[in-house]
């Protein structure tokens, strides 16, 4: 199986795209190297703008390069992109509804060494409260070169969440179809359990549900790459046939996959539900594997939170 | 030139009664940048009804968002809003939004009313026009108070890095903001010298002078491989006796006889 981070797609991506459409154009804030926006500029170097460390210009400047017909892939750390210049991106992008494709990169825990400063986990829930915007986060390489395919042809802003660490292929099938909106069913299980997780938890759920396999617990594993807008008939359809909905996310459990998985159910179909994300702290240095764990992501922590929550 | 000062005039009789009819507006950064609306919008711009759906084409962004209504005021002048509708400023279901909303109104190149924004997107939309290899140009007006705003000095050195020749900012130089007079509450003083060491042309203007404005934007087409900035020298409140640099009136409606006053100074109904 593949493994490579989904900024390295991401950057794959762009490039294969701009040599496709001569409209799109990145953006970056002095991290180039690291966002992998540095790909589009070795095939189209004219067309790849460095904005220095000034990354609420650079929103605007995204937005102004829209407004004149471009798509615009604008770049930096999520942490950045949308704290630093959340009031950019909800003023001169959503408000003024362009076509701008904010490409954050080293979000969640899983950005490791560097600390709590760089690990975003307030993003999905700023990004989501915007009006307009769209709010996607791929599990995958796979998925991170569909989603930029996809946001290239969709018209409006969208907010898409990457991640620094390999992850492994999980949509290997031959079937796997992205489409802005729609879940993807990963596992059909057997027991009255959803999983319903985003970006690198997809891959941590699916190790979970190894062990939690060989004490009994099936669930069905559903992938929502797109937060925003919420594919709400899967997530009630999945509900209806479960006692227990467990939402797994690195993204602190306020105001981010979890809450819109809970705020679909409690108008629908209300469920107990297990919210698996960080629990209202900031991170800390180490490597990701040990942080994820230390924070309750981890495959052995969800085993644990799982067999505690459905007895 | 003699009816241009009575389109400016106009203007601002529409933009005093614009406030009046809402309760509610900034009169005084109107007022301060009518004449300059009217320079860019009648004298320098290629803008007209029939390519105003256009993206081909010079474009203006509001950044000091308040001054509403003289963006709106010379919208209609052109004939792009029916005058009739000023009257629908900042109420509710109204196209002309208390600060300018591209969506909502036709001739409004960029929403704004979050200062210091307005800047990064004329840089966007001139790298754009770089990219596009065409002729067009994007014209800013921004406040002097809002340089208090850090985004404006990023703008300001991504516009000299990308040689934005095709970029001309246009600082409303009124010397008040909000909480009174600039030096005392943010000294941004000398704002041509801290522009032209980013790497700016600078030129200074009598900004109610709607000839000289528009000699200084004619100029800023020759000079090469540089943005231009025009420091334009205007007065708060300009045309209203009792709102001539009064910071009190930068966002304060006038009541019924305060608007029969301003009327009169602007010589009547």
């Amino acid at each position: 199986m593949a493994k490579i981070a989904t900024r390295e797609a991401y950057g794959k991506a762009l490039a294969a795209l701009a040599l496709e459409n001569p409209k799109v154009v990145a953006l970056d804030a002095d991290l180039a190297a690291s966002t992998k926006t540095i790909e589009l500029k070795k095939v189209a170097p004219e067309r790849h703008f460095d904005m220095g460390i000034a990354e609420a210009n650079m929103m605007g400047v995204a937005a102004g390069m829209a407004a004149n017909g471009y798509i615009p892939f604008a770049s930096t750390f999520a942490v950045f992109a949308s704290g630093r210049a959340y009031d950019q991106i909800r003023t001169s992008i959503a408000y003024a509804n362009m076509n701008v494709k904010i490409g954050a990169t080293h979000a969640g825990l899983t950005v490791g060494e560097d600390g709590a400063t760089h690990q975003m986990l307030e993003d999905i829930a700023l990004m989501r409260a915007i009006p307009g915007m769209t709010v996607i986060q791929p599990a995958d390489g796979i998925e991170t070169y569909a989603t930029i395919k996809a946001v290239a042809e969709y018209k409006g802003p969208v907010y898409i969440r990457l991640g620094r660490a390999a992850v492994e292929d999980i949509n290997t099938s031959p079937d796997y179809k992205f489409e802005i909106g729609k879940g993807v069913v990963v596992h059909e299980g057997t027991s009255p359990v959803t999983f319903v997780a985003t970006g690198v938890m997809v891959a941590e759920a699916l190790k979970a549900m190894e062990q939690l396999k060989e004490q009994g617990i099936d669930p069905t594993l559903i992938n929502i790459h797109t937060i925003k807008p919420l594919d709400e008939e899967l997530i009630i359809k999945y509900a209806e046939k479960s006692e227990y909905i467990v939402s797994l996310e690195e993204h602190t459990v306020m105001g981010g996959l979890g809450s819109a998985v809970a705020e679909v159910l409690a108008k629908n179909c209300p469920r107990k539900q297990l919210f698996i994300g960080v629990q209202d702290v900031f991170g800390e240095s180490g490597t990701p594997g040990p942080l994820l764990d230390k924070y309750g992501l981890s495959a052995n922590k969800i085993v644990e939170k799982v067999t505690e929550f459905v007895k | 030139m003699e009816d241009l000062k009575l389109v400016a005039n106009n203007m601002r009789k529409n933009i005093v009664k614009m406030v009046h009819n809402a309760k509610a507006g900034h009169p005084g950064g109107s007022l301060s940048c009518t004449d300059i609306l009217v320079a860019l919008y009648f004298n320098v711009m290629n803008i007209d009804k029939n390519n105003l759906n256009d993206t081909r084409r010079d474009k203006l962004v509001m950044s000091k968002g308040h001054a509403s209504p003289a963006l709106y005021a010379v919208l209609a002048e052109k004939g792009f809003i029916p005058e009739e509708e000023l009257m629908t400023f900042r109420l509710i279901n109204s196209r002309l939004q208390g600060h300018p909303s591209r969506k909502n109104c036709p001739g409004v190149d960029m929403s704004t009313g979050s200062l210091g924004q307005g800047l990064s997107v004329g840089v966007g939309m001139s790298i754009a026009n770089k990219l596009d290899n065409n002729e067009f140009r994007t014209y800013v007006i921004c406040g002097d108070g809002e340089c208090d705003e850090g985004q404006i000095w990023e703008a300001a050195m991504a516009a000299a890095h990308y040689k934005l020749d095709n970029l001309l900012l246009v600082v409303d130089h009124n010397g008040l903001q909000i909480d009174g007079r600039n030096e005392d509450v943010m000294n941004t003083a000398p704002l041509g010298e801290k522009f032209a060491s980013f790497g700016w042309n600078v030129f200074g203007v009598d900004g109610h002078d709607i000839d000289a404005v528009t000699e200084a934007c004619k100029a800023a087409e020759q000079i090469k491989d540089k943005p231009t900035v025009i420091i334009a020298e205007t007065v708060k409140g300009k045309g209203v006796s009792f709102m001539e640099n009064q910071a009190g009136w930068h966002g304060k409606a006038p009541n019924d006889e305060e608007l029969a006053q301003a009327l009169k100074d602007l010589g009547g109904e």
